[in-house]
């Protein structure tokens, strides 16, 4: 028996020592935490492609959805870290420490690559009165608290926190709106066509269909920059002079104790994939925000999101911890 | 006319053809095995799509559905353990007609109600799609709340003989609704710190445990090793009498309808179409005592609604790019990738494409009728396989059906515990049909009250302010009260005043 164990370990040792030497060697697989066919998904794909050429492995994306993204989230952290099974990771890892849902934080994930953000937006129903984005937070700040309300997305999710967030740096207190959970942003467009609330914070490709069906305008995004496909829609930072953007996003990370060579092999094949005309025609005709972030960048980013996320969850009373 | 052309047009291509053949193939095989759903179905094509033109993407998409839909049907008739949940509904009734040597009659009059519905649903989404997605959309979570509430109160329509085993069936089902994240705080219920169950008990792994184990574990709990018991007469002609099916017209139309309805409903799709589809057929029918022995009508019902509600589903997807449910959820997603924004300009941009839309959801439905006795040749020969074969294997592929839903080995836990608690309901009496209604609409009731409360302020009068959710309201409550009125008024003859609910 102990024999046995020992073959095997020598096996695994010395496997384990010509994978590094020659990472990559076999298959990658890829984990998404969410659904085949939604968002996280697609892109997920159009990034296995790209590194499959970059790399000249198969990356596989395999789907673990369940437990709201944790479960997924999670075994991309407790993984071997031989960079064969790596994660696409989204912005809801920012949120579930302070939601008290898992143990883990943003920044306990090796950062390998951001590849997309998409900005939250600041949709009207079609006949809403509000113009522009100061009037909106006028109207916020002078009526009581519940007067207005958001939905299209669940409570904490990036965009509900990225719109707590626009209040909040213009001086509003974020709890004067009330925000009704939803399933998903297209219920949220529903209850604004119906009248049951009169924001909706979700991203404007995914306002698109109700923009055209006349239900809903936006007045505002919330991104640094005014998005190509959308140029009529003022950023927050224009409509209110003070600098504000939020959103989603995501990107590749592995877990910890990747060997260097391993993770710089990843990073620069994430980059160049990032960076491909392929991958930004595809995000910018599909109305996702392709991003190129290194793994400094992505690092320093995941800092700070989990800092502004704990903050605005304290101060909406969705955080089950102060720190 | 000419954007119909078009549409000929483009369907009418070596490659379009191809693929609904091949897809209809698929999703047969995938309906027929129990614990893989019309839905995962189609995600395991998704990846597939991304290489076809858009019209080969959508005939993939569609004929899968709608094949796998009817294949569902074809375990619950020989085996009673149906292959996918929309085929829930009247499993017991289908297999009773084919242990009574009436194939036909089951699975035959399930083909054609199939192929009926669809084809209603289809021209409901021809004919009135824009004016049905108007009135999808006039519904708040107000009306959803009180419609949830009456498809629960529809749970005691199908709760059996005994009400009192049949409410605790629904409140074990209400129970398991309420495990996982809160909707409304995120705050965890009953998951006893185990992230896998932070989502919610999935409703997949449920139906594999309630239908297919705990079927397996009768089977293996009477099972002798001999052959004492007769096997399914399966002599019988494939197909139903025309005499039955226009017998069954009436019970055809009004799953047609009914299904369409719910279809275009976003978030109630196929599953909850056939319940109440069967649970009104049981309301209307001369014999409500057959419902859940054998009943040909429930059988049509239910088989036309499912189907209908496939067609019905993409109504509220075209018009506004909201999925009426979890199949054209999948939908919406391949359209945009494929550069198509679901929207009303898709009927003026892409008039062609919705035009080929149509097309395809005729031709896979019509394809329904050969594939039909096709999959009936085939559960033909499963059962006649030895059962030592048969279960081991049927074990195997629900094993697989719940893993592969999230690729997580805690499903199958839920598996067997379900699975467990079912077959000692069963063996006690106890009707399983309340137990799913409940676990799938109370967190539909429950979400949709919270929305409400939220919006409404806390303010109870806003669940009756507008008309439909009035309407909604007293339907249900005279649902509710129907019962007691009778009995009132048999004792207060004369004194009318009691008669009117309190509202």
């Amino acid at each position: 028996m102990m024999k046995k164990l020992m073959i095997a370990a020598a096996g695994i040792a010395v496997s384990a020592g010509t994978a590094i030497a020659e990472y990559p060697e076999r298959p990658i697989t890829m984990i998404v935490a969410w659904n085949a066919g939604g968002g996280t998904d697609a892109i997920a794909r159009v990034v296995a492609a790209g590194l499959e050429k970059e790399l000249g492995v198969t990356v596989n994306v395999v789907n673990k959805p369940g437990g709201g993204g944790v479960i997924g989230h999670s075994e991309m952290l407790t993984t071997r870290p031989d960079g064969y099974t790596i994660g696409f990771a989204s912005a809801e890892i920012a949120s579930y420490y302070w939601a008290g849902n898992a143990q883990f934080k943003a920044t306990d994930f090796n950062p390998i690559g951001l590849v997309n953000f998409d900005p939250s937006a600041f949709h009207v129903a079609a006949d809403s009165e509000w113009q522009d984005l100061p009037a909106a937070l006028e109207a916020i700040k002078s009526q009581p608290a519940g007067t207005y309300k958001t939905s299209g997305m669940g409570a904490g999710a990036a965009y509900h926190l990225a719109f707590a967030g626009l209040l909040k740096a213009n001086g509003v207190d974020p709890m004067l709106v009330t925000h009704v959970p939803s399933q998903g942003a297209a219920p949220g467009f529903q209850e604004l066509a119906s009248g049951g609330v009169q924001i909706i914070p979700s991203s404007l490709p995914e306002g698109l269909s109700m923009m055209q069906a006349e239900r809903s305008r936006p007045i505002a995004v919330l991104a640094e920059e005014r998005l190509a496909a959308f140029p009529d829609v003022p950023t927050a930072t224009e409509a209110t002079g003070v600098e504000f953007s939020g959103g989603t996003w995501r990107g590749v990370v592995g877990p910890q104790g990747l060997e260097a060579e391993v993770a710089e092999k990843l990073a620069a094949a994430v980059q160049a994939v990032a960076t491909s005309e392929e991958f930004t025609t595809f995000m910018n005709d599909k109305g996702f925000g392709a991003a190129a972030y290194n793994p400094e960048e992505f690092e320093a980013f995941l800092a700070s999101q989990h800092t502004s996320v704990g903050e605005i969850m304290n101060d909406l009373g969705l955080a089950q911890r102060q720190e | 006319m000419d954007a119909f052309i078009a549409g000929l047009d483009l369907v009418f291509q070596t490659e379009v053809i191809l693929t609904i053949v091949v897809s209809a193939l698929f999703g047969l095989f995938v309906g027929m095995i129990p614990g893989l759903s019309a839905t995962m179905a189609v995600a395991l094509l998704v990846p597939v799509t991304f290489t076809m033109s858009p019209v080969a993407a959508l005939a993939t998409i569609i004929t899968c559905s709608a094949m796998s839909i009817f294949a569902g049907d074809v375990p619950g008739a020989f085996l009673r353990i149906p292959g996918t949940p929309s085929s829930a509904a009247y499993t017991n009734d289908m297999n009773d007609l084919v242990k009574a040597g009436r194939v036909g009659d089951a699975l035959g009059m399930s083909a054609v109600a199939s192929v009926l519905g669809g084809i209603i649903g289809t021209i409901a989404l021809i004919l009135c799609a824009p004016l049905l997605a108007d009135f999808a959309l006039n519904f708040s979570s107000f009306e959803y709340f009180w419609l949830a509430l009456l498809g629960l109160s529809c749970a005691t329509l199908v709760a059996g003989d005994d009400a009192l085993k049949g409410g605790i069936s629904l409140m074990l089902g209400l129970f398991m609704a309420v495990v996982g994240l809160d909707f409304v705080t995120g705050i965890q219920r009953y998951t006893f710190g185990n992230m896998n169950l932070q989502g919610g008990i999935g409703f997949i792994s449920v139906m594999i445990g309630a239908f297919a184990f705990a079927e397996l574990m009768r089977r293996a709990s009477v099972f002798t090793g001999q052959r004492l018991e007769v096997r399914l007469d399966v002599s019988g002609r494939p197909m139903p009498a025309a005499k039955t099916i226009w017998q069954q017209r009436k019970s055809i139309t009004r799953g047609g309808v009914l299904g369409t309805l719910i279809g275009v409903l976003p978030g109630a799709g196929a599953d909850i179409a056939a319940w109440v589809a069967y649970a009104v057929s049981k309301r209307f029918s001369k014999n409500p005592e057959q419902f859940g022995r054998g009943s040909v009508e429930g059988v049509a019902g239910a088989s036309s609604a499912n189907n209908a509600a496939l067609s019905g589903s993409y109504v509220p997807t075209l018009v506004f790019g909201i999925p009426g449910d979890s199949i054209t959820a999948i939908v919406v997603g391949v359209l945009i990738l494929k550069g198509i924004q679901p929207g009303p300009l898709v009927f003026s941009q892409s008039a062609d494409m919705v035009n080929a839309l149509y097309i395809i959801f005729l031709i896979s439905n019509l394809l329904l009728v050969p594939f039909a006795i096709l999959a009936i040749y085939m559960g033909r020969f499963a059962i006649s396989l030895r059962d030592e074969v048969l279960y081991p294997v049927i074990m195997l592929l629900c094993m697989f059906g719940a893993y592969a839903v999230s690729n997580n080995i805690f499903e199958l836990w839920i598996v067997l515990a379900t699975g467990l608690l079912v077959w000692v309901m069963n063996e006690n009496d106890y009707p399983t049909a309340p137990l799913i209604l409940g676990l799938v609409l109370g967190q539909v009731v429950e979400q949709n009250f919270m929305s409400s409360i939220i919006k409404a302020d806390g303010n109870m009068m806003m669940f009756v302010n507008r008309p439909v959710a009035a309407a909604l309201a007293i339907i249900t409550l005279i649902v509710w009260f129907f019962p007691l009125i009778g009995v009132l008024r048999r004792r207060t003859a004369r004194d009318p005043a009691t008669d009117t609910p309190l509202s």
